[in-house]
């Protein structure tokens, strides 16, 4: 089980306060898109989910996060072993450009002593299969990642987050850097994951929202304003502040 | 949709859709008025004059069918804006062929100029009356997002189907077995056929008033099973 329990999640960047007290269920498996205006906290959530936000100088978060059945809020927590049950894509591929397309597929399982050298081929072949790259770069498995296309570099980045095997995948704006084709191919990965990762996308394509999500959380400065079912949150939002934003008639 | 557009050219394609949509209704509202009068007068004339009006709920049709495919492409609308460009497609739909029902009974009005005039018509100018009313009624609640006002001219409906149940009475008397007066009757039953039937159309066009206003499709409410 890899649900998000989120209870009154606060985080700040210095004085800052960016999100004001959210609390939210992400159920496991299915992709939630995050949608909101710049600034409206929706980065520093996804953030949170992994701990990443306290990576940053002087920022800090407090609240409940449970995935599963583990408080990931909890001290005893390792942020290095929690970012392995969940892997971040970002809005610039970024594939360690001097490792080969291998070594950056294994890197996760290699910097945390991990890879078994007798299965790394076969986790190396699974990973990329499951981002949809293997046909592409299985003849060039030994030529550095950063020769690949954009598209490709991206896709190569969500391989190294499930070389790792993780329950859930989170991306921050995955496409923004890409043309339409490459937005596909991606586009029709996370449909493929969503069967059996919880997959949490921020996007600042509504299109894209409506595309891939089976439910979409609306985020306005640092508070959850509404988390309903994609088809209805873009048809019949509950909440004006939603329904100006959708229909383009936010200030 | 109280607030207006962040794109101003967006917000007057909107504009533009919701004025062709009131012109085309304001049309159709008047050829439902004259192709009854033209009926009640016996005035082919009118009538003729009348069933060239259709040509422009027609091109009304066509342009807003393109304006609709026009924003769906270029705006991805979502929310209220979605609701109201798909239902627009639907609604035109409607209208156009409320202008179609206009132009029989406007040939019916030739058919029956040509023949005595039995007695002075009465329930078929209510009904006109009534039906008119619905249309009006409809964009109304159109106009101002209201869909109670939708309700009402759904309502109207049941008033127009006995309306014509009167009608059907009245000709079924008048005729009694007099086969020289059939074709008056029969013109005069199909008259208030179609008008019964602009009231059908004007029902759908209510029902998708509330859907855009409140998101709820109050179509076949009760009959799916």
């Amino acid at each position: 089980m890899s649900q998000f329990e989120v209870g009154n999640l606060k985080a700040w960047y210095g004085e800052k306060q960016v999100l004001m007290d959210v609390s939210v269920t992400l159920p496991s498996q299915g992709v939630t898109a995050i949608i909101g205006p710049s600034g409206c906290g929706k980065s520093t959530f996804i953030r949170c989910l992994n701990r990443m936000h306290e990576l940053v100088v002087g920022a800090r978060m407090e609240g409940r996060i449970v995935l599963g059945s583990e408080d990931i809020m909890s001290p005893e927590v390792d942020p290095v072993l929690l970012r392995r049950r969940g892997g971040m894509v970002f809005q610039r591929p970024n594939p360690f450009p001097t490792m080969s397309i291998r070594q950056n597929v294994l890197s996760g399982l290699t910097l945390t002593g991990r890879l078994n050298r007798s299965t790394a081929d076969e986790v190396l072949e699974k990973a990329l299969g499951d981002a949809a790259l293997w046909d592409e770069v299985k003849d060039r498995l030994d030529t550095p990642g950063g020769g690949l296309s954009g598209g490709q570099q991206q896709r190569l980045c969500i391989a190294r987050c499930l070389a790792v095997e993780p329950d859930v995948l989170l991306m921050d704006e995955p496409c923004s850097a890409l043309d339409p084709i490459a937005t596909a191919r991606i586009e029709e990965l996370i449909a493929q994951l969503r069967e059996r990762l919880t997959v949490v996308i921020v996007t600042h394509n509504m299109q894209q929202a409506a595309r891939v999500s089976d439910r979409t959380a609306f985020f306005l400065m640092g508070e959850l304003v509404e988390l309903s079912e994609t088809t209805v949150l873009f048809t019949q939002p509950t909440d004006q502040r939603t329904e100006d934003y959708i229909t383009g008639r936010f200030g | 949709m109280a607030n207006e557009h962040t794109s101003s050219e967006y917000q007057a394609e909107l504009n533009d859709l919701r004025e062709r949509l009131l012109l085309m209704a304001g049309r159709v509202e008047e050829m439902i008025r004259l192709s009854v009068r033209a009926v009640v007068e016996s005035d082919s004339k009118l009538a003729e004059d009348t069933i060239l009006l259709d040509r422009q709920v027609n091109r009304d049709e066509l342009e807003i069918d393109d304006l609709c495919l026009v924003l769906l492409a270029r705006r991805q609308p979502m929310g209220t804006d979605l609701r109201f460009i798909t239902r627009s497609m639907k609604m035109v739909t409607d209208l156009e062929r409320i202008g179609d029902l206009a132009v029989n009974i406007c040939e019916r009005a030739k058919d029956l100029a040509a023949l005595e005039q039995l007695r002075p018509y009465v329930r078929i100018p209510r009904m006109a009356t009534k039906v008119q009313e619905m249309v009006h009624e409809t964009f109304e609640a159109f106009i101002y997002a209201d869909s109670q006002r939708a309700r009402i001219a759904i309502d109207m409906d049941d008033e127009v189907d006995e309306l014509y149940h009167q009608v059907i009475r009245t000709v079924l008397e008048v005729a009694g077995g007099n086969k020289e007066v059939y074709p008056q009757t029969v013109h005069v039953q199909g008259v208030a056929k179609l008008l019964e039937r602009i009231g059908d159309h004007a029902t759908n066009v209510a029902e998708q008033v509330i859907f855009m206003v409140d998101g709820t499709d109050i179509r076949h409410e009760g009959k799916l099973h």
